[in-house]
């Protein structure tokens, strides 16, 4: 129970604060709390599958193969399947973190788990389609093409920036979290 | 409507996982329940706070401030505001299309788009916690300038 309050703490201060603002500002407080719901059903309709998926590739894809595949001297094969991964991917980039985590303990390389990353925030296929009815061929298009290599060599820069300590750690920790 | 797909997938692994292997398959489960309840607490956090930020910010406000004679002030303000917003893809676009039609520009739409999608204020918490300050840092901060280099070509091109 002491635990449970000790995790939960900054949300519970979070929602105290919110209830207060709404003593203050009825208007606003009701019309935060309500987006609030609002994204927690969002939420609780993105996620199940994501987390069950998660799972399944947890315990049924070998590490050897993740490894070949996106590991270390995958190559362009790697980067090519971070893309496709990532761009298939459904949800908001909070969701990509916990299936990074699972990279991480399977031995995906670094490089590819930003690839990943930076394709699942931005290059999504039906949020492409969607940009596209919205916003026009012409502007998603330009987008797509001008954050692929973004994608890539954000990746990279940020891959050099650490040193192989801190994504030891990084690999480590990622261990932990499930 | 993607959101299908995945149930059905999720749903069709899951059933043949689990006549292939029963105690797998409820590891796996374990596992997935495991996951999500050790970021449920941040997860929370970020929502009441977005839900915060949403009912100050609405379009109208946004649409004020990134006009199209704002230049590269107004891409500076998009880019911010994206950064700090947490919308979802299909709320984003068509506000994006409207605050084009009341008026924001192609560059600064670009800019508050690409912000919106590769930065994250809010949820860097959750970040931190799977990979660590420095490089959670980084990417966001390096999304960030590159959705200047978006908002240019975009403002080129379009």
């Amino acid at each position: 129970m002491k635990n449970w309050i000790k995790r939960y703490r900054f949300f519970l201060l979070t929602l105290l604060a919110m209830l207060l603002l709404t003593l203050f500002n009825r208007t606003l407080g009701l019309k935060a709390l309500s987006i609030t719901g609002n994204s927690i059903g969002e939420m609780m309709l993105i996620i199940p599958p994501i987390f069950v998926l998660l799972g399944l590739l947890d315990v049924w894809v070998p590490r050897e193969t993740m490894i070949r595949y996106m590991g270390e001297g995958s190559g362009l094969k790697g980067i090519l399947l971070s893309i496709f991964i990532g761009s298939a991917a459904a949800g908001p980039l909070y969701g990509a973190f916990p299936v990074a985590a699972v990279f991480m303990k399977k031995g995906v390389k670094f490089s590819n788990i930003l690839i990943f990353l930076g394709a699942w925030s931005t290059t999504k296929i039906p949020m492409f389609l969607f940009e596209i009815g919205s916003l026009g061929a012409r502007f998603a298009i330009t987008r797509l093409l001008i954050d692929i290599p973004g994608i890539i060599i954000i990746a990279y820069f940020i891959n050099r920036m650490l040193s192989k300590k801190e994504i030891e750690e990084m690999y480590a920790k990622a261990k932990t979290l499930d | 409507m993607d959101s299908i797909i995945f149930y059905s997938i999720a749903g069709v692994l899951l059933i043949l996982s689990f006549f292939k292997d029963k105690k797998k398959t409820k590891m796996a489960l374990k596992k997935a329940w495991k996951a999500f309840e050790n970021i449920l607490p941040e997860f929370l956090v970020v929502i009441l706070l977005v839900g915060f930020m949403l009912a100050i910010l609405d379009a109208d406000t946004i649409s004020g401030i990134i006009g199209a004679k704002s230049g590269w002030f107004g891409v500076i303000l998009a880019s911010i505001i994206g950064s700090i917003t947490l919308i979802p893809g299909f709320v984003a676009f068509p506000t994006a299309a409207i605050l084009l039609e009341n008026g924001a520009g192609y560059m600064q739409i670009a800019a508050f788009i690409s912000t919106l999608m590769m930065v994250g204020v809010v949820t860097m918490p959750v970040e931190i916690k799977y990979f660590g300050k420095k490089s959670t840092l980084l990417r966001n901060l390096s999304a960030f300038l590159f959705s200047f280099l978006v908002a240019f070509i975009i403002n080129l091109v379009v």
